[in-house]
């Protein structure tokens, strides 16, 4: 069976103590650090970041139980939570006094719930009666209270990347109250109700913080509220709520995602995707909330592709430790003891694993039938490009009846990203090129995504292998040639000349002359000098491709010194005179040049009268009608006088 | 069937009778070599109803003619004979077979007093023999599109057989023949192409790769809108003969119902939520009649191995019409047809208003002033490109032009000079009549102007031909 796993758990896990009785985990979804206390820190804390320069080891006193444990960005202090009084503070700035220093929350007979780092030096206190925003002084060891704020919460939630928090308030919990924090200013963000699917009577605590994540999809963040199956309600299955919360506005109710079945979830967000695994079918669903269906209503949204589970994992035995006999073991996959963090981490704190969850393409090509919705969906992927041109090769190679409009839709959506790329790399040049008087310098220069998929590409990758392939019929091969052409038209796009020239030797090879004819007559390939040159090399098997290759060197007014030459290769040696006197250039052309070709021509009127209108040439221009040294034409002159006599020269007007 | 022209001349009562077909026949000598035998040779003869002998004496005087002029030079005789009352034209399309074509001069008969009968004064100069040459090729060339070729017909049924299909065809085509309309268009046989902007040009590429990829059956296709050719899937000199029929037979014949507008079969049809225009201009004209036959016209084209037959279909909606060239072998089934209705009905109908649309805009930007004030003739030897300024919309009964027959005989006049050589040339005339008529030839290209300019002198008409160059074709090489 062809692989359909479409999720995989990262390769490179990270690693760490599993958790036990004396070694207590936490993580921390800001800095993405695994910290593994041993003995309340007296026998060593570990810390496993994403990468090692986020790894630190070390020792603290053991001062009671740890309840939470977080850096401040960039590794600078360590915050410990002990009590639900107090939070404790460490520097690890060199040179800065590394003795503790502790902090109690301000609010009267609060408990702090949690803390959160908003920089490398600001923290926020969330207690049970409100958020307190405080600003540390590692070298004072102490910290000064920025802003506060009264509300009662039930619990909380951090978006690091976007340094907002999300307080669960009044007695259903369902009302969030968002606050954001930039720069020592924290801003109340306006609040918003959750729907719940029954409202309890008497009211009591029903939102579960387990339902609710925030995480940021296509730039935006997003408040994603799992709302479960109600048997009172009648509905199908459990739904994932997506609100959107602008920084400024209204949050709103965004997205419907229809998981069709019932059960425990978990939520990850991959690649802009919403991935939703579920845990008793052991399968997982992703969404793409920019993908739009056609059948459903305005924003609800069904599974991008079947529930698949997530690749098998094998365990790797890495270290000195490990046999190299020993086969690496199956990791559960789903395991009860799996915590699912935003936006893509999955930790199993009993192995000691953290793992990032990756989505793979091409299982999604074979699973999505619908080549135009494939499209959409792959060129929103971060590693797409690769993928998006194997699909193309495999729709050309296919060549089922009727996939011509399969293969123009296809081509449609890559130019329309190809062309949106290409206007915003224009308006910047633009912009730059205007100087930083009108706000220029805030534009930054557009960022190639791999969706950006260039004619080169498509030439390299797809195309110039499609057209080599004998089994395919000439028809289809133009037939998609001329789609492309097409649709980088329809787009606005300067179609690049290797690909008219994949035009012409695809005719050609096949002997299509007349066709090649009138894509030409109706300039379907642009005019350019080396395209004309190519068609006069076409001439000794197709003569009409003389006529058609100075046709367009004369469109092109630039290339004058090839019509000559055209001309003159083919002994037309008056018409060449008469076109370069049409065109004002007689003045600089070379006499000996022209002399030549009369001369080679045999006809000595020919080469008489080219002759005599060189010399009244060099009359009007230098009084003289004898040629310069310099234009090499004594050979000339004297097969002149030879054929006509020395008096059929012309003289110098006497003055 | 003789025309009499209402214009007069300044005399009184003269009466002026234009060419005319005289007779127009068919023989092979090969067929009939003994004494006696000599009907036998006879293919086809109109009319029809002129005395055996007459026909036998017609054939023998053209065969010796042929023969004598042999002796100067084998390898071409004489191509037409000129008298004071007729001319006549030879061409030997196959081996051995010859068609002539007997064509009375233009006359005037001038009333005499006395009651003596009057005078017939035969303007023996006024016919052009490329022209006349060049529709005997054309008469042809027609019927090897319907028929094939005459060795095709001998083979597959003798002589019978050529002479039934002879017969069955030219019957009606030489009543279509109008001789006195003839002109240097003729000559070049030319194909009038649709100016269009690149991106509708690729669309109809991929309108057209699309349908012949979902109908496999269809082996060209070929598009026109206006009467103008946009694409053909059929080889240059096979389209030629095949936008003639088009242009001059088949659309003529279907345009007078659209221009009644009562009555006429134009309602949109309706398929699926579609509606579309579009309808067969051959074959079936209505497919939901249970009785409809589709059975279409068959043409002969040039294929790798000699001919092939193919079943021609032509759709057309609105001013958009496509051909669709399929395989004789194959039968076409009521099926295939809705198959091809339903599938080109809406995109055809669609494509239409698209081409009507680039059309109006690309109007509106050129402008009335880039409009031709110029009378003129222009054709490509290459693509076969033709545009005139002098020819009014071909009917199917006339073809009108705008300007004076003389000054079209000095057109096919110039044009035979040009014929004579092969350097490029310009040939400058004053017309009796004022006019000023110049003719150009530039490589393969060749360009005719009337310039109705009584007090230019020659610097001037020269430097209009050459504005004229400039403004309608600056995209082209054309020496000056």
């Amino acid at each position: 069976m062809a692989e359909e796993h479409y999720l995989e758990l990262s390769e490179n896990p990270v690693q760490f103590e599993h958790a036990s009785s004396v070694n207590n985990v936490f993580f921390d979804e800001a800095n993405k650090q695994v910290f593994a206390v041993r003995s309340g820190g007296a026998t060593g804390v570990v810390v496993k970041g994403p990468d090692d320069k986020s790894s630190v080891a070390f020792r603290m006193d053991d001062r009671g139980e740890v309840k939470c444990i977080k850096f401040s960005i960039g590794n600078k202090i360590l915050a410990v939570q002990r009590t639900l009084k107090s939070v404790d503070f460490i520097n690890f700035i060199p040179d800065y006094p590394h003795t503790e220093f502790s902090q109690e929350c301000k609010t009267k007979n609060a408990s702090v719930l949690g803390f959160c780092w908003t920089s490398w030096n600001e923290v926020v206190f969330v207690t049970d009666q409100g958020i307190e925003f405080y600003q540390v002084f590692p070298d004072k060891r102490s910290l000064k209270l920025l802003k506060s704020q009264n509300i009662n919460v039930n619990w909380y939630q951090y978006c690091p990347e976007t340094a907002v928090i999300l307080l669960s308030t009044t007695v259903q919990g369902n009302v969030l109250q968002p606050f954001a924090f930039r720069n020592g200013a924290m801003t109340k963000m306006s609040k918003f109700e959750i729907e719940l699917p029954v409202v309890p009577k008497p009211a009591k605590l029903s939102l579960s913080e387990r339902d609710i994540a925030m995480a940021t999809i296509y730039g935006q963040l997003y408040v994603m509220y799992l709302k479960h199956h109600s048997r009172t309600v009648n509905s199908p299955g459990a739904e994932v709520v997506l609100y959107h919360l602008p920084r400024e506005g209204i949050c709103k109710k965004s997205h419907v995602l229809k998981l069709n079945t019932t059960g425990k979830f978990a939520l990850n967000i991959v690649d802009n995707l919403v991935v939703v695994h579920h845990q008793s079918s052991q399968t997982s669903l992703i969404f793409d909330i920019k993908l739009k269906e056609p059948e459903c209503a305005v924003n609800t949204h069904q599974p991008v592709l079947p529930a698949r589970s997530i690749h098998p994992y094998r365990i790797p035995l890495s270290g000195p430790a490990a046999v190299p006999t020993q086969p690496p073991v199956p990791c559960q996959l789903y395991s009860s003891s799996w915590s699912v963090f935003q936006p893509d981490i999955i930790i199993s704190a009993s192995e000691g694993y953290l793992w990032y969850l990756q989505v793979r393409l091409p299982p999604a090509v074979r699973l999505l039938q619908d080549k135009g919705k494939l499209m959409d969906f792959l060129l929103r992927r971060r590693d797409c490009k690769m993928v998006i041109l194997s699909v193309c090769s495999q729709i050309l190679e296919a060549q089922e009846n009727g996939s011509l409009p399969v293969v123009a839709t296809v081509f449609d959506k890559l130019n329309q990203v190809y062309k949106e790329y290409l206007e915003a790399e224009q308006s910047y040049t633009a912009a730059v090129e205007s100087g930083p008087t009108r706000g220029a310098a805030a534009q930054k220069r557009p960022v190639r995504t791999q969706a950006v998929i260039d004619q080169s590409d498509m030439y390299t990758h797809v195309l110039s292998a499609f057209t080599e392939r004998k089994d395919v019929s000439h028809k289809f091969i133009i037939a998609v040639l001329m789609e492309y052409i097409r649709s980088l038209n329809q787009n606005q796009i300067t179609v690049q000349h290797y690909l008219y020239e994949l035009v012409i030797k695809t005719l050609v090879q096949n002997s299509l002359f007349y066709m090649l004819h009138q894509f030409l007559q109706y300039h379907v390939l642009s005019d350019s000098k080396p395209l004309a040159c190519l068609l006069l090399s076409l001439e000794s098997t197709y003569p009409p491709a003389h006529q058609l290759s100075l046709d367009m060197l004369k469109r092109l007014s630039t290339a004058n010194d090839e019509i000559v030459e055209v001309l003159l290769s083919k002994q037309q040696v008056l018409g060449a005179l008469r076109f370069i006197r049409s065109v004002g250039a007689h003045d600089n052309v070379s006499a000996r040049k022209f002399l030549d070709a009369a001369r080679q021509t045999g006809d000595q009127m020919l080469f008489y009268t080219v002759f005599r209108s060189f010399q009244q040439r060099n009359q009007r221009l230098r009084g003289n009608p004898s040629f310069n040294p310099g234009e090499h034409c004594e050979e000339h002159v004297a097969y002149f006088k030879q054929l006509f006599g020395e008096q059929a020269l012309m003289k110098p007007s006497t003055v | 069937m003789l025309m009499i022209s209402p214009k007069m001349a300044s005399g009184a009562q003269e009466k002026q009778f234009t060419q005319s077909l005289l007779s127009f026949f068919i023989y092979n000598p090969t067929l009939g070599p003994r004494e006696g035998e000599e009907e036998k040779k006879i293919l086809f003869y109109h009319p029809s109803e002129v005395e055996k002998n007459e026909k036998i004496r017609n054939v023998g005087l053209c065969e010796a003619i042929v023969q004598f002029t042999r002796t100067f030079c084998p390898t071409k005789p004489a191509k037409s004979l000129h008298t004071q009352k007729n001319r006549q034209f030879f061409f030997e399309p196959e081996e051995h077979f010859w068609i002539v074509m007997v064509v009375r001069n233009p006359m005037i008969e001038k009333p005499n007093k006395d009651g003596k009968p009057p005078t017939i004064e035969y303007q023996e100069e006024e016919i052009l023999d490329t022209v006349y040459g060049a529709v005997v090729r054309q008469c042809y060339s027609m019927y090897k599109l319907f028929n094939g070729t005459f060795g095709r017909a001998m083979e597959a049924g003798g002589v019978e057989l050529l002479i039934q299909k002879l017969e069955k065809f030219f019957y009606r085509y030489l009543q279509t023949l109008h001789l006195q309309s003839c002109d240097l268009l003729d000559v070049f046989g030319g194909i009038s192409f649709f100016p269009l902007d690149k991106m509708t040009y690729l669309k109809i590429q991929s309108f057209v790769n699309r349908v012949e990829e979902s109908l496999s059956l269809i082996k060209y296709t070929s598009f026109l809108y206006n009467d103008q050719l946009i694409w053909s899937g059929l080889e240059q000199d096979d389209m030629r003969i095949l936008y003639k029929y088009l242009t001059t037979s088949l659309f003529p014949r279907h345009s007078e119902p659209e221009l009644a507008g009562r009555d006429s079969p134009l309602r949109p049809e309706v398929t699926g939520n579609l509606l579309h225009y579009g309808r067969f201009l051959t074959g079936p004209t209505n497919l939901k009649d249970p009785e409809a036959k589709f059975r279409f016209p068959k043409i002969f084209v040039s294929a790798e191995d000699g001919y092939e037959e193919l079943h021609l279909i032509v759709y057309k909606a609105m001013s958009a019409a496509a051909c669709f060239m399929i395989s004789a072998s194959v039968e076409l089934t009521r099926d295939f047809c809705e198959q091809l209705d339903s599938l080109v009905g809406p995109q055809l109908t669609l494509l239409a208003s698209d081409i009507c649309e680039q059309f109006t805009i690309n109007r509106r930007i050129s402008g009335p002033e880039k409009e031709p004030q110029f009378k003129f003739i222009y054709f490509n030897h290459m693509n076969l490109a033709e545009k005139s300024t002098i020819h009014m919309r071909k009917t199917a009964s006339v073809c009108l032009t705008s300007v004076h027959p003389d000054l079209m005989k000095i057109l096919g006049d110039i044009n035979c000079d040009f014929a004579r050589v092969d350097e490029d040339e310009e040939i400058i005339v004053k017309a009796m009549t004022d006019y000023w008529v110049v003719g150009k030839k530039s490589d393969q290209r060749e360009l005719y102007v009337i310039l109705n300019q009584k007090n230019a002198n020659l610097i001037e008409v020269n430097e209009e031909v050459k504005r004229l160059c400039a403004t309608q074709f600056n995209n082209i090489f054309f020496l000056d």
